[in-house]
C-alpha cells in the first residue's frame, strides 16, 4: 500500500513538472514519467493487463513524440503568465477541492471494488462463469472478446477512424495535389 | 534520414526479430496469460519504429510500406467484423463465440477460448499497422512548407 502511494505521488511530482518544464523535450520526458509511474501503481493493483498496455503505449507514444517534436522544431514553449489566469485557475481548484471533499465519503475504500458495493455486481457473473461460457482463463480477455465483443467492436472502429483522420490530415499530397512527394 | 551509426544498426538487426516475436506471441496468447490484442499490436509497432529510426526508411519501406499498412489495417478490421457476422450464421447472434459453443478446446491451451485468439490476432495486426503509419507520416514526412 505504501508502495502504491509512493507511486502515485512520483507520477503526481512529474505531471507537475511536465506542466512547468521550460523546454517541451522535458515535459515530454516527464509526461513518460507520469505513464511509469502509472503503470508501477496499475502492477501493484493487480493489473497486469493495464500495466502492460500503459508501459508499451508510452513507450511508443514517447518515442513519437520526440520524434515529432524535434524533426519539427519546436522545442521551446512561452508560457502566458497573466494574473487573471491565476485567479481562474485558483477558483477552479477551490471549486474542485469542494466537490471534492463533500462526495469523498461516497467513494469505495482504496483498492477495493467498486462493483463489490452493490448486491448482485455484474463482476462477480464474469468471474464465476467466466472459463466455462468463454473458454479462456485470463477474465480480461474473456470480457473485451466475448461478453463485450461489441464494445471492443465499436472501440476498433473509433481507432480506425482516429488514424484515417490522422493520415489524412498529414498525407501532403491531399493538400499539395500533384502527387509527387518531395524531400 | 539515413539510419543510425552501426552499433545501433547491429543491435537493431539481432533484436527486432525477438521484438516482432514477442508481440506476436502477446497478442496470440491473450485469452491466456496477460496481454492482448492491442499491447501486441503497439509492440509490432514498436518493433517497426525501431526499424525505422536505426536503418532510415528506405529500407524499412522495402520490408513494409504505407500501402501494405493500410491494406493491412483495414483486412484486419474487416476480419473482425466478419467475425462479428459469422456468428449471426453459424451461433446465435452478432459478435457470438461460436467456435467455443460448437468446438470447446481444452482450457489453458492455445487452441481454445473459440474466436478470442483470432480476434486477439486481427486487433494486434490492426494496432500495429495503423501506429505504424501514423508514425511514418507524422515523423518523417515533412509537413507543407509554410509560405
Amino acid at each position: 500500500m505504501v508502495l502504491i502511494q509512493v507511486f502515485l505521488v512520483f507520477a503526481i511530482i512529474a505531471a507537475l513538472v511536465a506542466v512547468e518544464a521550460p523546454s517541451a523535450l522535458s515535459s515530454i520526458i516527464s509526461l513518460g514519467a507520469v505513464g511509469f509511474g502509472l503503470s508501477v501503481a496499475f502492477l501493484w493493483l493487480g493489473a497486469p493487463d493495464i500495466a502492460i498496455t500503459q508501459v508499451v503505449v508510452e513507450i511508443v507514444t514517447l518515442v513519437i513524440l520526440i520524434r515529432a517534436t524535434i524533426a519539427r522544431g519546436v522545442t521551446e514553449i512561452r508560457g502566458n503568465e497573466s494574473k487573471t489566469l491565476l485567479i481562474g485557475s485558483l477558483i477552479l481548484f477551490g471549486l474542485g477541492s469542494a466537490f471534492f471533499a463533500n462526495y469523498l465519503s461516497d467513494f469505495p475504500e482504496f483498492g477495493k471494488s467498486a462493483m463489490e458495493t452493490f448486491s448482485n455486481p455484474a463482476s462477480q457473473f464474469y468471474l464465476k462463469f467466466g472459463l466455462d461460457k468463454a473458454g479462456g482463463p485470463n477474465i480480461v480477455n474473456d470480457i473485451l472478446l466475448d461478453f463485450r465483443a461489441f464494445d471492443t467492436l465499436g472501440e476498433a472502429t473509433v481507432l480506425f477512424a482516429a488514424i484515417l483522420g490522422a493520415i489524412t490530415l498529414l498525407n501532403r499530397k491531399v493538400f499539395i495535389g500533384n502527387g509527387e512527394e518531395k524531400e | 534520414m539515413t539510419g543510425m551509426s552501426s552499433i545501433v544498426k547491429t543491435v537493431t538487426r539481432w533484436v527486432s526479430p525477438f521484438i516482432f516475436a514477442f508481440g506476436i506471441y502477446i497478442a496470440l496468447t491473450g485469452h491466456l496469460t496477460p496481454g492482448g490484442g492491442f499491447p501486441g499490436g503497439v509492440i509490432i509497432a514498436g518493433c517497426f519504429i525501431l526499424l525505422t529510426l536505426a536503418f532510415g526508411k528506405e529500407a524499412t519501406f522495402r520490408l513494409f510500406n504505407l500501402k501494405s499498412s493500410s491494406v493491412t489495417d483495414s483486412l484486419a478490421a474487416l476480419s473482425f467484423l466478419c467475425m462479428g457476422l459469422l456468428g449471426y450464421v453459424f451461433g446465435s447472434g452478432f459478435m457470438n463465440n461460436f467456435i467455443e459453443s460448437g468446438f470447446p478446446g481444452t482450457p489453458f491451451r492455445l487452441l481454445s477460448g473459440g474466436n478470442m485468439p483470432i480476434l486477439n490476432l486481427a486487433i494486434g495486426l490492426k494496432v500495429g499497422a495503423s501506429l505504424f503509419a501514423v508514425f511514418a507520416y507524422l515523423a518523417l514526412f515533412r509537413a507543407i512548407e509554410e509560405d
